[in-house]
């Protein structure tokens, strides 16, 4: 399973180059404004990043973490969720640079090889930030009331969250 | 809402410092802490721009119009309120390929694009029609071919293999995906049947 991922990304990167030359891309071109993009955002991410990063950090250093961890592992253990990815399963839905920050944070304490390190990566990977998307989307074209896209959204999360555990303990 | 969530966790890091007596470690972090931010962007940057750069190239090379052009016809199946060829449906699967692709610069603008176009034709007024819902659903889903941010943090992080994650993310997404979608049909279908009893 682990060879995909290594077998991938190399294939991606030359299948869209070779691509992009056949239609005859101005490919080094597109790549430096791409890249130029990327830099963009991370200086726009740039200040609620190093925010909330700082936070993390405290609430890290504080106990806050093992605290809540130890309040909640009986009922993790009782359905066999890692205890320790618990912080990021209750700030994805809600930050972006926020589950980046508490992401890092993890993948400093644990390692980003071991198993809490990529299930937590996959966790990361594979959810989005739920309620913020559904205010941008919906603030913009005057939606008001929300129905049952929440519950729905809610169901897709959970289903995230609890497949990158299983996924990752059991491929 | 992030002020409230900073506030809180500023707020519960001084408190429990000073139950469990972490004092002097709350100290160190809060400068170490503005400086980890800082170098986490920075480790960050060679792989989120690699990232940026070569699906810029798959957007130029018509890749994406050619993925939106076979999305469109499935996404109008499950968004029966829009025909194919509508404005609405082809905004929409614009915008979901530029998420599976990555562009999350393009993406945002595209998604409030399909919103506004869908809320055109929606005859509810300001509650979303079921559409509508199911856009928002999919796009929680997250569906991409490359999680680069998730990867540029594990590389950050100092992994052996940042990209070892790629195949339990898209079988996971599209779990999530799966779930996402069947909820909102039957939340529907639910609604339906109340409508009529009612």
């Amino acid at each position: 399973m682990d060879k995909i991922g290594i077998y991938a990304v190399p294939f991606v990167i030359m299948f869209i180059v070779v691509f992009g030359a056949v239609r005859k891309v101005d490919l080094f071109e597109s790549f430096r404004e791409g890249a130029k993009d990327g830099i963009g955002s991370l200086i726009s991410i740039a200040p609620s990043l190093i925010g909330l990063v700082l936070a993390v950090n405290m609430l890290d250093a504080s106990g806050f973490f093992e605290i809540i961890c130890s309040l909640l592992s009986p009922a993790c253990n009782a359905v066999g969720i890692p205890q320790e990815v618990l912080p990021l399963g209750l700030i994805r839905p809600v930050s972006g640079s926020g589950s980046y920050a508490v992401l890092s944070s993890i993948l400093e304490k644990y390692g980003p090889d071991s198993l809490i390190g990529k299930t937590a990566s996959v966790m990361a990977g594979s959810t989005e930030t739920t309620f913020y998307a559904i205010a941008v989307y919906y603030g913009a074209a005057g939606i008001r009331k929300t129905r049952y896209t929440v519950p729905a959204a809610i169901a897709a999360d959970l289903c995230g969250m609890i497949m990158a555990i299983l996924t990752v303990r059991c491929l | 809402m992030l002020g409230y969530i900073w506030l809180f966790m500023i707020m519960a890091s001084v408190v429990c410092a000073f139950i469990t007596g972490k004092m002097d470690n709350l100290a160190a972090a809060v400068t170490e802490g503005a400086d980890k931010g800082v170098k986490l962007i920075i480790s960050m940057a060679g792989v989120m721009c690699l990232w940026t750069g070569i699906m810029k190239i798959a957007e130029k090379s018509g890749l994406t119009k050619i993925i939106a052009r076979i999305l469109s016809p499935v996404l109008s199946r499950i968004m029966p309120d829009y025909s194919p060829d509508s404005k609405a449906i082809q905004a929409v699967s614009a915008n979901i390929t530029a998420n599976i692709l990555g562009l999350g610069n393009a993406a945002t603008p595209l998604g409030i694009t399909a919103m506004k176009e869908m809320q055109k034709a929606n005859r509810l007024g300001d509650k979303p029609n079921d559409s509508m819902i199911m856009f928002v659903v999919i796009n929680t889903a997250s569906v991409q071919l490359i999680p680069a941010s998730a990867a540029a943090l594990r590389q950050a992080a100092g992994s052996a293999d940042p990209y070892v994650i790629l195949p339990y993310v898209w079988i996971t997404s599209l779990c999530a995906l799966l779930i996402g979608i069947t909820a909102a049909l039957l939340c529907s279908r639910l609604g339906e049947r109340r409508n009529q009893n009612g």
